[in-house]
């Protein structure tokens, strides 16, 4: 509860300092916000606390929440310069991100449908107008309609099923939804289609193929930073919900719903590969990358173990630091070179060594080379789908990652080996802190990720 | 055991030091190499050489997933850390007469990739064993695509995809024993005691063989071997197949024989197969290169073949051979490739049918050069002979018409490369090779090692046979063993 209310308190803050042209107090204001927040995630650890029947503060909901604040925390960092060049009312991004935190705070924590529905909304609503921030911008205005619409559709799906699964069960408290799956002898034949109906709407919010169509587009329209958050944060948090409701409260119809899924997964990883094969734009690449991700994060559910949860955490955190380091360096390089092209990488190595050595370790994370986060996380998911010996889903992920390697190398193909021009990108200060720490945490969660194994 | 993990991370070590050298990475990468020969050095004459496993490591790792950092020696891994250990201070101290750009990070990476192989070569649990693997085959991508010649950037995407495929199918391979390990750890003596039916030991067969072939390579899985080592810088041709081709027998001797025994036994035939095809395709490819780095790129196809096809025979001689024949080549292909590159540096080109008369102008080069190519062609009395000699017999107790096919090899070997000497170091000089120099400081230094070692390994070859022995009866035994029992 307090994280949320900090969260909050600190949006109107920040709106209101906004109000007063205390452009420089922002982001110290926010940073500080989003510290307390981190606070009392960290006391909250252990407590299970259930607020008013709607949320529950687990260590599943803490950890997620964590995970949120600071890839958050991350990105505020990065805004330095970056909105004072395309807006003059810079406090509106500041809040507008902050109430959408707050929004994926519920995401993870809520134990009541209704919260999900809320917090998703939150979050989509501030999502909409920070796509569509540069008003002037055609490509940016086309993101946000893209996505408000279907956003707007996929909410619809979501609500319908929330709907059929209440007329099923007479509540949208998950224990009791669960409890109703496990006592009664005969589940009501609307249930199943809520079911279905629920899988489809979150499929939209993650990204997950065949319900994917608006990611590359609004990825690509929306400004670079708000790109960054959508596709790590807030995917995190968007896995979080899915995960509390089908490995939680829904696990007992596992079999059931397995299969769509299945469907889901092998699409979502062939789709997002294959076409992330063939950009030739770096910022497009990472929109479709983002979608295999969210492939392999549904593995996962394919088999519940008692692990899956804590992989899932894993697997986001290595993505989500790996893809903030991938999209610091696309700002500096954009701001310098004008454009977000492979080629516009090209001989970064030469310029700017450590900035291109963060790159490739991003790469390398996402591609799932060994020492690094993002290795562990692949290696979980693959054991996670091995307990049931699924080793055809396995064979095609390996299949799948094969094509990876083949895109993530193409930047680190174009920063070490090729010539480019002899520009020097000029990265301030707390680039280098974000770049530096998502390095740090990306190579300890590689060598050593018993930290982070048994935190759920 | 504190010898064990000084002798795995001090390359590491190393590698960060020289990676901050700046200019004087050359000297501070060569110390480092220097010491880590000096401690494997100490390390075996400390060696017992019995079948038991020595310095051995065991520490928690990422013990919820019942990984530790297992490590030890035993004979056979003694022999390959020996073999990494010497060759990677030859490697350094042969790239003295380049200026490769960017030193530091040129020689970090060497340093880097020798950590990975001693992990791979000392590791005795499957998930550290799956580290040290890609955690060598990472540094060597990136020397083989900085500072490779023409159209480097292809080829080595072919390569780093091909082995990784192999790996990733390993890594799948490993998690299927792992699962069903009743201990629930990547524990080699976990793995040696599961007990999996002949079809699950079927599949696991193909998983490791078919990284492990990838990276030797044997045949039809060789295809991105050529390219390769003719577009790599020399150093990073040496590594590739001086040490990093010995990752794939290795991991055949260590994982792939005493794990799936009934596997190898169903499909152990294939493999002696497809080595032997490996020996011939090569060998006649071998005959038509114009271009003498590619002809040793094949030849070492042929050679590597021939190890796999006495390992896989599965007998006392073959075994023995591999071991000695997996150091002899490690040895005679770096020299090689170090004589072409010597030539390389002073009339820019390898192209067999331009050089001609080296011999009048550098006598040196040309006896040293010479030697290493009679180690290659297994004369007697070098330490090529010995290994084939046993590889030969191993193959002939197994079957008379693989040993007829597979001896091929030393005669085609004989005919191509003594050929190829001819062609290049014989004859009259012409206007490019007429003013060719003669070796000198560290070029002499090196050849003369290798010579050296060439010819004492081919008189007095006991050592490593006496070094080895033990731990091949122990695995020979340990294997029948276990097929009895399955059967």
């Amino acid at each position: 509860m307090n994280i949320i209310i900090t969260i909050s308190i600190t949006a109107f803050i920040v709106l209101y300092a906004g109000l007063f042209k205390a452009n420089k107090a922002l982001l110290p204001l926010t940073v500080v916000g989003l510290l307390t927040a981190l606070g009392f995630t960290f006391c909250a650890w252990n407590g299970n606390a259930v607020h008013f029947g709607m949320m529950q503060t687990d260590n599943f909901a803490l950890a997620f929440s964590g995970i949120c604040i600071i890839g958050t925390l991350l990105i505020f960092l990065l805004t330095q310069n970056y909105f004072h060049a395309k807006s003059d009312n810079i406090a509106e991004y500041f809040t507008l991100i902050l109430f959408a935190l707050a929004g994926m705070i519920m995401m993870v924590s809520y134990k009541n449908m209704a919260m999900l529905f809320v917090g998703l909304e939150i979050m989509s609503v501030s999502l909409y107008i920070l796509a569509g921030i540069r008003k002037k911008d055609f490509a940016s205005n086309e993101a946000s309609l893209k996505y408000f619409l279907m956003g707007a559709f996929s909410t619809g799906f979501l609500l319908f099923g929330i709907t059929l699964i209440y007329g099923a069960t007479g509540s949208f408290d998950l224990d009791k939804i669960q409890a109703y799956l496990v006592n009664s002898q005969t589940i009501s034949p609307i249930f199943y289609p809520g079911v279905i109906l629920m899988m489809i709407g979150l499929s939209f919010k993650v990204g997950a193929a065949p319900f994917h169509f608006w990611t590359p587009d609004v990825y690509e329209g929306a400004p670079s930073l708000i790109t960054t958050f959508m596709s790590t944060v807030v995917k995190t948090a968007g896995f979080a919900a899915f995960l509390r409701l089908f490995a939680g409260a829904l696990a007992p119809l596992h079999d059931f719903w397995v299969a769509p899924l299945m469907v889901i997964v092998c699409l979502t990883l062939f789709i997002g590969n294959v076409t992330a094969l063939f950009q030739r734009n770096f910022k497009r690449m990472l929109a479709y990358s983002s979608i295999s991700h969210a492939g392999y994060l549904l593995f996962s559910l394919i088999v519940l173990t008692k692990n899956s949860e804590n992989n899932v955490l894993v697997y986001a955190a290595a993505y989500t630091f790996a893809s903030i380091i991938a999209f610091a360096v696309l700002i500096l390089v954009k701001q310098k070179m004008g454009s977000d092209s492979f080629e516009s990488f090209n001989g970064l190595a030469k310029r700017n060594p450590l900035i291109a050595l963060c790159l490739t370790v991003a790469m390398l994370s996402l591609a799932g080379i060994p020492l690094t986060a993002g290795f562990i996380g692949k290696y979980l998911m693959f054991l996670n789908v091995m307990t049931e010996y699924k080793t055809l889903l396995v064979a095609f992920a390996i299949l799948n990652a094969l094509v990876g390697f083949y895109y993530y190398f193409r930047v680190i193909v174009a920063m070490w080996f090729k010539d480019g021009a002899e520009t020097e990108l000029s990265a301030p200060v707390q680039y280098k802190v974000v770049l530096l720490v998502s390095v740090a945490i990306t190579l300890i969660l590689g060598i050593y990720p018993a930290i982070i194994l048994n935190l759920i | 055991m504190e010898q064990l993990l000084l002798l795995i991370f001090l390359p590491l070590v190393g590698a960060i030091v020289t990676a901050f050298a700046g200019k004087s990475a050359k000297i501070v990468s060569t110390i480092f190499s220097v010491v880590s020969l000096g401690l494997a050095l100490v390390i075996a004459c400390n060696f017992i050489p019995n079948a038991s496993t020595q310095f051995e490591v065991n520490l928690p790792w990422i013990a919820d997933l019942g990984i530790n950092f297992h490590a030890g020696i035993d004979g056979i891994s003694m022999l390959v850390v020996l073999l990494t250990n010497l060759l990677v201070p030859i490697i350094i101290l042969s790239s003295y007469n380049h200026e490769y750009r960017n030193p530091a990070a040129f020689y970090a990476l060497i340093l880097f990739m020798q950590c990975g192989l001693l992990l791979v070569f000392t590791a005795l649990d499957a998930f550290l064993f799956y580290i040290g693997w890609e955690a060598a085959l990472i540094p060597i991508y990136f020397i083989c695509a900085i500072w490779g010649g023409k159209d480097r950037i292809r080829i080595n995407m072919k390569f780093f995809v091909y082995t990784i495929a192999g790996s990733l199918f390993m890594l799948m391979g490993i998690i299927y024993l792992y699962l069903h390990n009743p201990v629930q750890n990547f524990d080699i003596q976990a793995f040696y005691a599961l007990n999996l039916d002949g079809a699950q030991q079927g599949w696991i067969f193909w998983a490791f063989f078919i990284a492990f072939a990838i990276k030797m390579p044997i045949f039809p899985f060789h295809t991105w071997q050529p390219d390769t080592y003719t577009a790599a810088p020399t150093q990073g041709t040496m590594l590739l197949s001086g040490i990093m081709l010995k990752m794939g027998i290795y991991g055949v001797i260590r994982w792939l024989l005493p794990i799936v025994p009934a596997g190898v036994h169903d499909w152990g035939q294939v493999a002696i197969i497809l080595s032997i095809i490996g020996i011939v395709y090569a060998s006649l490819i071998a005959f038509t290169q114009k271009d003498a780095k590619r002809l040793v790129a094949y030849s070492s196809i042929a050679h590597v073949g021939l190890i796999s096809a006495g390992i896989f025979a599965f007998n006392q001689q073959g075994m023995q051979g591999a071991m000695v024949q997996m150091l002899s080549h490690g040895i005679n292909v770096v020299g090689l490739f170090f004589v072409l590159d010597i030539i390389f540096s002073r009339v820019k080109t390898n192209k067999i049918e331009e050089l001609g008369g080296i011999a009048k102008v550098a006598p040196q080069l040309a006896l040293t050069f010479l030697i290493i190519v009679l180690g290659t062609v297994a004369l007697p009395g070098t330490n090529g002979f010995i290994g084939e000699f046993l590889l030969l017999m191993g193959v002939y107790n197994y079957g008379i018409w693989a040993a007829a096919i597979a001896g091929l090899t030393i005669i085609f070997g004989a005919v191509y490369m003594l050929r190829m000497y001819q062609n290049v170091m014989l004859g009259e000089t012409n206007s490019l090779t007429i003013t060719f120099t003669d070796i000198k400081g560290t070029e002499k230094l090196v050849l003369y090692t290798i010579c050296a070692l060439i010819i004492v390994l081919g008189v007095y070859p006991k050592p490593i046979l006496h070094l080895t022995e033990a731990s091949v009866q122990h695995l020979l035994e340990q294997v029948n063993q276990k097929l009895n029992t399955v059967n």
